[in-house]
């Protein structure tokens, strides 16, 4: 059944994605790849309105998939069902493993074990992380089934530049919240139809 | 009663104030779980939030289910983790519902082509924000680059990543002990 699906995928999402929000986007491009719930395209639209709405991003993402997919299949009755039951998925691993932290590990941060294993936890995550981003860059900068130079996302391109210079190297630019260029973005989208 | 009430929309009101979770969320946190209602000290904050980080799951969650644990236990806990779900449900709900029904709209998408390439930034900007923190030497720097082009170019879950990752881990430093 499709809503118990969403509870052992998110789960698997909330169980395994170590580092906050960002790092549930690898598992949401596997469901992508498992299930055909959803396309690549899709998801990138999905992260850019979960960045832009109020609440954790993580959560703001498995809402959004499981209401959408949710009302793909049985209307709004399956969209508000889907929104919940991924949600509920995603924080129960959370959830659980927090209260046993608490409740059975005060020392948690300074066991030897759990430090050793973030030692290859940390850089395996941001792996995956750089990874999701590689597919999302690639899916937009070639626009159409086949890659082609014919079909390159020459306006995309310059976009991305001018976004990377605004984010990282003007100074009081860089420091704006993300929706300040999610919205500029959308508008060039509009007046360059991209 | 009272204080499951308070741990549920204190952490509601937390939810709608924060775009973007994580580190956006530590000041808000601050003001109304330490100052307004003392349920925690700025020292205890900052060990849930760096417990936060290095455990599975979105931090905002986890943190929130730390402050409810310790002030009811873990009924506390999970109200306070439904308290800061509640509004994302809300607004990406509605907010989705209406996309659904303009996305067909040429101009709209044409903004989200605009908008997926501000995500690709975004998500490049993150990822060498976390690789300062995590690639501390070339053993760590090894399993970046491994962990990148495996799941660039096969189809392995990223659970299985994750697993090799910490077995990884405690592996070497293992090794480590024994050369040193």
């Amino acid at each position: 059944m499709l809503y118990l699906r969403f509870i052992y995928e998110f789960f698997k999402a909330g169980l395994f994605a170590i580092g906050g929000g960002m790092a549930t986007i690898p598992f949401l491009y596997d469901i992508s790849d498992s299930t055909g719930w959803f396309t690549h395209t899709d998801l990138a639209n999905m992260i850019a309105v979960s960045e832009s709405t109020p609440g954790p991003i993580g959560i703001n993402m498995a809402t959004y998939v499981g209401f959408v997919t949710g009302n793909a299949h049985d209307g709004i009755a399956g969209a508000v069902l889907g929104a919940v039951t991924a949600t509920v998925g995603l924080v129960a691993p959370s959830i659980i493993i927090i209260l046993i932290i608490a409740a059975a590990l005060k020392n948690f941060r300074n066991n030897k074990y759990v430090n050793n294993a973030f030692y290859g936890l940390r850089p395996a995550s941001t792996g995956l992380i750089a990874a999701a981003g590689l597919s999302v860059l690639y899916s937009n900068m070639f626009i159409g089934e086949t890659v082609s130079l014919a079909g390159f996302n020459w306006k995309g391109l310059i976009l991305a530049v001018i976004l990377w210079i605004l984010t990282n190297i003007i100074p009081k630019v860089k420091n704006l919240h993300p929706i300040a260029f999610i919205g500029a973005s959308a508008v060039c989208g509009v007046i360059f139809a991209m | 009663m009272k204080e499951l009430f308070s741990l549920f929309f204190t952490f509601a009101k937390v939810g709608v104030m924060t775009f973007g979770g994580g580190y956006a969320m530590l000041p808000i946190l601050q003001r109304e779980v330490c100052e307004k209602k003392g349920w925690a000290t700025d020292e205890e904050l900052m060990d849930y939030f760096a417990i936060g980080q290095c455990t599975p799951g979105v931090i905002a969650v986890n943190t929130a289910t730390f402050v409810g644990q310790k002030r009811k236990g873990i009924i506390g806990g999970i109200i306070a983790t439904l308290g800061i779900v509640f509004p994302s449900l809300i607004i990406i709900s509605l907010l989705a519902g209406v996309i659904e029904t303009f996305s067909h709209l040429q101009w709209v998408q044409h903004a989200f082509g605009g908008v997926r390439i501000c995500v690709c930034i975004l998500i490049i900007n993150a990822v060498v924000k976390l690789f300062k923190k995590a690639v501390a030497d070339w053993k760590t720097l090894l399993i970046f680059i491994a962990v990148t082009l495996g799941s660039t170019f096969t189809a392995i879950s990223p659970v299985i990543y994750i697993l090799i990752a910490a077995a990884v881990g405690i592996g070497i430093k293992v090794i480590e002990g024994r050369k040193a």
